[in-house]
């Protein structure tokens, strides 16, 4: 079946950013673990693995990775207040808020990590 | 934009419950055409077996809901001008609903689930009290009036992908009917309803994506009457019910 | 897909990792700047009970979060269900849960 034109507003858009994030961070999260749990028996690999990302790529993958945070709390947000707060209308713009926040906070990080 | 060729190609899905495939046909363009007019056209003049619905053709019943261009529309308030892709129009019965024949889809699962959800009235009193008052000004009726228009036509049930995705969701038209007798001081259902809809298929699988909303052609709002639902059952979980606004029978 | 009290844990887990979590965020922004060394980490959350109580928390309120998110996810895509997907839920929430933990004892507890 073609078009699939119902998969082209805002807030299905808006849905697939929640769950890509929510996905991308669960898969992550074992890893960030780890390298932190270096900290207890192997702090020079610790050490090596934070010297290690002191470089322009690993930095743009953490921008990537804050902004995926950042956007799926502040659409969180968004879930929530449209779930248990009285209703508005504004739910295209919230969401397209949500995504401008998540960039000003994650853009933030990247300005601080140079 | 209107149809600069002679001819419409249009794919119609052929088939049944155990499965089919489009079939091409070829369909004289008109100025001034809808979708409906190109199905019964094929109907008429190239293949009378080709099964589809429709009853009033005037966007009041909902019988002729179909997949038009991957879209859950109503084919007589669809103008080919509109739908088409060049001169293309691809057709299909409904999605997420069992297939009877070709275009008509079978409705059984969707007014199960109406039923499921509580969407029917529960009597709150006998004929021998007076009327329960109804006051048209009240804020809970007018969140219930927003809904009650719903014809049953499947399209927003169609247009669900967490419908797709879950064969027990309840879906967005029988969770807004259970809204709307929530909110009606003449139904005294409304702890009947908050357990129907709390359920694993209930209100809380919804994900908010809006293509119900989107695609109503009655413009009404699921995806808004299901957050109340929510929001109801959030406030009855923590033990703050909403006071009644009904005398109990 | 969610029952009432699945999409509560979601909700109220969600809802104590919201303040948590930019937090967090903030703490990355100003730990980043003029480079990270586990020297300067460690020298801030080791032996720190406040910080052990917050990334504590953290994890568990993500483990929880996530192997409910997970579940839908996996319901949704793949078709799973019944008892074999209540048992991958319980390894995601495990194993998130243990991993967290060790991470947080790593970083917090003294020396």
């Amino acid at each position: 079946m073609n078009s699939q034109g119902h998969r082209k507003h805002g807030l299905w858009l808006a849905f697939a950013l929640h769950r890509l994030s929510g996905v991308a961070l669960a898969l992550f999260l074992p890893l960030h673990f780890y390298v932190l749990s270096l900290a207890l028996n192997q702090p020079e690999q610790l050490d090596g693995f934070l010297r290690w990302s002191d470089q322009p790529l690993v930095k743009a993958a953490e921008f990537g990775l804050i902004f995926l945070l950042a956007v799926h709390i502040f659409g969180g947000l968004r879930l929530m207040a449209l779930e248990w707060l009285p209703w508005s209308p504004k739910q295209k713009t919230f969401a397209a808020a949500a995504v401008a926040a998540a960039l000003f906070v994650s853009g933030g990080f990247l300005l601080s990590a140079m | 934009m209107p149809i600069e060729t002679e001819e419409l190609s249009v794919s119609v899905w052929r088939g049944d419950q155990k499965g089919g495939e489009f079939e091409e046909f070829s369909v004289p363009a008109r100025q001034n055409q809808t979708v409906l007019d190109v199905v019964a056209y094929i109907q008429q003049n190239i293949d009378p077996a080709l099964t589809y619905r429709f009853a009033c053709r005037v966007g009041m019943c909902g019988s002729c809901a179909m997949m038009v261009n991957g879209e859950p529309r109503w084919t007589c308030r669809t103008h080919v001008n509109n739908a088409a892709k060049g001169n293309r129009l691809e057709i299909a019965p409904l999605r997420n609903l069992p297939v009877i024949k070709d275009l008509a889809a079978d409705m059984d699962p969707f007014f199960d689930k109406w039923v499921g959800a509580e969407g029917v009235h529960h009597a709150s009193r006998s004929r021998d009290e007076p009327i329960a008052p109804v006051d048209p000004t009240d804020s809970n009726r007018l969140e219930a009036s927003e809904g009650i228009e719903c014809i049953n036509c499947a399209v927003c049930y169609a247009a669900c992908d967490t419908v797709a995705a879950n064969d027990d969701y309840l879906g967005p038209a029988a969770l807004q009917r259970a809204w709307t007798l929530y909110n009606d001081t003449k139904d005294s259902g409304q702890a009947a309803i908050l357990d129907a809809v709390s359920g694993k298929g209930g209100c809380h699988t919804c994900h908010s994506q809006g293509g119900c909303s989107l695609y109503c052609p009655n413009e009404l709002n699921p995806m808004k009457a299901i957050a109340g639902l929510k929001r109801a059952s959030a406030a009855s979980f923590f033990g703050w019910h909403r006071p009644s606004t009904r005398r109990d029978s | 897909m969610l029952d009432i009290r699945l999409y509560m844990l979601q909700r109220i887990t969600a809802l104590i990792m919201a303040p948590l979590t930019l937090g967090h965020i903030a703490v990355m922004i100003y730990a980043i700047q003029g480079g990270l060394s586990a020297a300067e980490i460690l020298g801030r959350t080791q032996g720190s009970f406040w910080w052990m109580l917050f990334y504590g928390s953290f994890v568990i309120a993500v483990a929880i979060h996530g192997a409910i998110g997970l579940r839908v996810v996996v319901h949704e895509t793949f078709g799973m269900k019944g008892a074999g997907l209540t048992v991958l839920t319980w390894m995601v929430a495990a194993g998130l849960a243990i991993m967290g933990l060790y991470a947080v004892i790593a970083v917090t507890v003294a020396p």
